[in-house]
């Protein structure tokens, strides 16, 4: 090949690899801090699951480990228009987990009782008082549990918006841009880059955080501690605007599907699995959009005569126990991992950027991280603990 | 006056329905625009701004001519037929 | 040896490239499906009147009157040897099968899936708009839309037209309302007259088409209609419904007192299914448009895909019925029959010098380059989701948007019922425009199902699934 590409090199306390919202979010509390910060983004900010998600900014329904991480996210997108520029018509319309029948009813109620030391709010509403709070609901539940101030947001808006105030607050954010081959150095890391446009970028770091989602897997492989994780590709679709029927983000006990309203009048529901076209890419699946159609005018039956107008899902990384993994490396100092979000990242993710700052800076963060240790797999399953050489 | 002007064809027979609570005539093989259009400057506001629609592509491409039903149905008006005693309502939804 | 397919070869859309694919498999002892979304066979550009219509041919179709007859007897003929699904709308296209409900909002029903082994794709196109100040105003039409609402319904879509754009349908749809007794108030063409004049040489190559064209301009003129050329529009007045447009011409601003304006710039290919069934796609100068990869034959990237008529590139009604034929022979070819392939390599040479003649029409008829700087940031790009041109320039000057899905994330442009299809070219100039690049350079519109709005009473419950 004669073709001459230009090589770049850069500097950087740290380097993300990753610009989704735990990523972004990690660069704008970083370069908030004063650290130099270099965000490497094989897509655009925000394009993957961060960007394509339900929307659901939901504290209501996580299980109690996460929910101190979860109560300070609800802090952070409370200010959200101060950190990132834009309101990501973010609401708090509140998140009601309905239950379909008297044991679901019953399973609320015990969640409520589990975290109510966690101050969410929540309130379990049924019989009568459920019908004449949510007379659009009808017979569809014999009640439910609302978590008043959880609600709803847009992802393709917001995710990319934490990238970008990033970028704004002086981080040095490479879209298009993919990580290549990482390995540790002397005193810290070696990332080689490569652009769409073919141009070649070396960063060297002193810190490296891997928030590469589905994709984080390869680079904790490549300095020897492998993770079980999997991709998955929730189901998506969205109706033509319809009159406002619908002012809270709802869920169902047990699962299935899940709705919300956004201001402009379309209903986004999700529910089911997409497929995989290759590594990068997945696509709703027809059974699961037609089911999740089924499904959703069975539960708000306002939709009976609207139409779906668009679908889609995105590729989003899960673990065996739906905990993400956060935290330190097990097996090279100044690395940090945070990925495996299971289809929950979006609420808690600014939050998971924060706590990874405050581990650059601190050494440790404020908020308990123990559960989400990257080792928690390695003890399950030695078979996966044998190291790997790094950056192999 | 109406937007769509008949220039032939007029001796088909003639298909009652209402728009808008109005009772008014179309003729037999009339789309639901046709039907609207040769009664009415509009077919549906605009979601957002509010501003009438009359469709565009009449080819079922552009989806800028749906209309509702008293019944609360949608239908798009370019590629769907009046039917005797249909109700069609153009106004913005409440 | 001859391949049997487990399945039939399915064809979707029934106009031109349809119905000659459909008789080419017919002849070989095939039984294909076609499945089309109209009513009635013919596509748009033959496209039959309802049922208890009267008008006769030569007066919906006028020179290609015999053409059109001739279409309508090929699959009249065949309809007893083919499986034909009229208004039904291929929704999504899946590991080998297509999703397939009734086109008809009054029935409404269930979602059928329907696996393929061999599949062409003739789905037509649409026409090519440009926004501008007040197109959404109540009697600006499409083109093609115009002409629809007269050959399909017998009206006209307004009592004053104005026609505006550019290509050989501008004229040709001025003259078909002109002689159904409408008032067309002018034609106004954005192309110029030195683009006219240096495509005549290559438009020669079809000298009967370049004819009927000089013929229509000369009658229009000749019965005091208005033309000019080298026109752009600056806005629709009237509120609520058209009143007039105001226009540019050297300069200086002219009005035209009018109720309607039908508006088109050439055609834009459908390219939705190609995309869903995974054909990888060029980008074709002259379309200013992606269009799927596909052979001279007619076969995509995709074994056992082939596309065919306008959907697959502009090439008008003539190349469409060849390129149906073609895609066939093909068809058949990749079954193991046999196949004349005299005829085949006469109908790869006849498509060949309609492509020549195509790029003097394109000379002729050349698409405003200059527009989407031209228009105002207040103007609403995407009909549906209402998104200004201003928005769309501000995303991509604040460096938020360098490629066209990333535009559609962050605008919502080209999300709403159409899916793109009308806002779609507009975007990606406006995107080039403001990036100082090209429409090639900033990416292609991905395609989500449902192509079109899919009703709930599509949806299943899982209850039914079991029993």
């Amino acid at each position: 090949m004669t073709a001459r590409f230009e090589m770049e090199r850069l500097e950087a306390d740290v380097a993300i690899v990753g610009g989704g919202i735990v990523g972004g979010s990690a660069a704008l509390f970083l370069t908030r801090m004063g650290f130099k910060v270099a965000l490497l983004e094989r897509d655009w900010c925000g394009a993957k699951a961060s960007g394509v998600n339900y929307g659901g900014v939901r504290r209501q329904g996580r299980p109690p480990e996460q929910l101190p991480l979860s109560q300070r996210s609800h802090a952070i997108w409370g200010r959200l228009p101060e950190l990132v520029g834009i309101d990501g018509e973010y609401v708090r319309s509140g998140h009601l987990k309905l239950a379909r029948n008297e044991a679901d009813l019953a399973s609320l109620v015990a969640y409520n009782k589990k975290v109510e030391t966690f101050g969410l709010g929540l309130e379990i509403i049924a019989g009568e008082a459920f019908r004449a709070r949510y007379p659009a609901l009808g017979d569809r539940a014999v009640g439910g549990s609302l978590c008043p101030e959880d609600g709803h947001a847009n992802p393709r808006l917001v995710s990319p918006a934490f990238a970008r105030a990033a970028a704004k607050a002086g981080a040095v954010v490479r879209e298009q841009t993919a990580v290549d081959h990482v390995e540790r150095t002397g005193n810290g890391f070696l990332l080689r880059c490569t652009s769409v446009g073919g141009d070649a970028l070396e960063v060297r770091s002193r810190i490296l955080l891997n928030c590469s989602g589905a994709w984080s897997g390869r680079l904790a492989e490549s300095f020897g501690e492998p993770v079980p994780l999997s991709s998955a590709h929730p189901c998506m679709a969205v109706t033509e605007p319809l009159p406002r029927f619908l002012d809270v983000n709802i869920g169902v006990e047990g699962g299935g599907v899940y709705g919300r309203q956004v201001e402009r009048g379309n209903v986004v529901v999700g529910g089911g699995r997409g497929f995989a076209l290759d590594a990068d890419r997945a696509r709703p699946a027809r059974n699961a959009v037609l089911t999740l159609m089924g499904e959703a005018v069975d539960l708000f039956p306002q939709l009976r005569h609207a139409h779906v107008i668009r679908t889609w899902t995105g590729v989003e990384g899960y673990t065996p126990d739906r905990n993400p993994i956060i935290g330190p490396s097990a097996t090279t100092p100044g690395l940090f991992h945070a990925f495996g979000f299971s289809g929950a990242g979006f609420q808690i993710g600014p939050a998971v950027g924060e706590a990874l700052a405050e581990l650059v800076r601190d050494g440790h963060s404020s908020a308990p991280l123990d559960t989400f240790s990257i080792t928690r797999f390695a003890k399950a399953d030695p078979a996966l603990s044998v190291a790997a050489p790094a950056g192999h | 006056m109406p937007l769509l002007q008949r220039v032939a064809e007029k001796s088909r027979r003639a298909v009652p329905f209402v728009l808008d609570g109005r009772p008014c005539e179309a003729l037999e093989g009339d789309t639901i625009l046709t039907a609207l259009l040769t009664n009415g400057e509009q077919l549906r506001r605009s979601e957002f701004s509010g501003q009438p629609r009359a469709g565009f592509c009449l080819m079922g491409a552009c989806q800028d001519c749906w209309v509702r039903l008293e019944d609360g149905r949608r239908l798009r008006a370019c590629s769907n037929f009046i039917e005797p005693g249909m109700h069609v309502v153009t106004g913005a939804q409440p | 040896m001859t391949d049997t397919p487990v399945h039939p070869p399915i064809i979707v859309g029934a106009g031109p490239a349809g119905v000659r694919t459909a008789e080419t498999l017919v002849a070989a002892g095939l039984r294909p499906l076609v499945i089309d979304e109209a009513a009635r066979w013919g596509g748009q550009i033959y496209r039959q009147p309802p049922e208890g219509f009267h008008r006769p041919k030569r007066a919906l179709y006028g020179f290609e009157a015999g053409k059109a007859d001739a279409l309508h007897r090929a699959m009249a003929g065949i309809l007893p040897a083919v499986d034909y699904r009229p208004r039904s709308l291929v929704w999504n296209i899946e590991s080998g099968a297509l999703d397939v409900t009734p086109n008809d909002g009054l029935k409404g029903g269930r979602s059928e899936t329907v696996p393929f082994s061999h599949l062409i794709l003739a789905p037509g196109a649409t026409d090519r708009v440009l926004p501008f100040p007040g197109w959404t105003t109540p009697g600006v039409f499409t083109l093609g839309g115009s002409q629809v609402a007269l050959k399909f319904q017998g009206c006209a879509v307004g009592s004053r037209v104005l026609f505006l754009g550019t290509g050989p349908l501008l004229y040709l749809v001025a003259y078909q309302y002109a002689k159904a007794g409408a008032t067309v108030a002018g034609v106004l063409d954005t192309s110029g007259f030195a683009d006219h004049a240096r495509a005549v040489p290559g438009m020669l190559r079809d000298p009967g088409t370049f004819a009927k064209g000089v013929y229509y301009v000369g009658w229009l003129r000749a019965h005091g209609v208005p033309v000019h050329s080298g026109v752009r529009p600056v806005r629709v007045e009237g509120d609520g419904r058209v009143e007039a447009l105001v226009w540019r011409r050297n300069g200086a601003e002219q009005r035209t007192v009018c109720d309607a304006v039908a508006f088109g710039l050439g055609l834009r290919p459908e390219t939705q299914l190609a995309d869903l069934a995974g054909c990888r796609f060029r980008f074709d100068a002259m379309d200013r448009a992606w269009v799927p990869e596909r052979s001279a034959a007619g076969r995509t990237s995709v074994a056992g895909v082939y596309v065919a008529g306008d959907g697959a590139g502009i090439a008008g009604a003539d190349a469409a019925e060849m390129a149906g034929e073609r895609a066939a022979l093909a068809l058949l070819e990749d079954l193991g029959r046999p196949v004349d392939s005299a005829r085949a390599t006469l109908l790869e040479q006849k498509l060949a010098a309609s492509a020549r003649f195509r790029r003097a029409l394109t000379d002729a008829f050349p698409f405003p380059a200059d527009w989407a700087a031209s228009v105002p940031d207040d103007t609403p790009v995407c009909r549906c989701e209402e998104v200004s041109a201003g928005t769309l320039r501000k995303a991509a000057r604040d460096g938020e948007a360098a490629e066209i899905n990333r535009l559609k994330a962050l605008t919502r442009v080209g999300m709403g019922r159409c899916q793109g299809r009308m806002c779609g070219a507009a975007s990606a100039e406006l995107l080039a425009q403001a990036l100082g690049t090209g429409p090639d350079a900033v990416g292609r519109l991905r395609s989500q199902p449902p192509v079109k709005p899919l009703p709930f009473s599509a949806g299943i419950l899982d209850e039914e699934k079991a029993s």
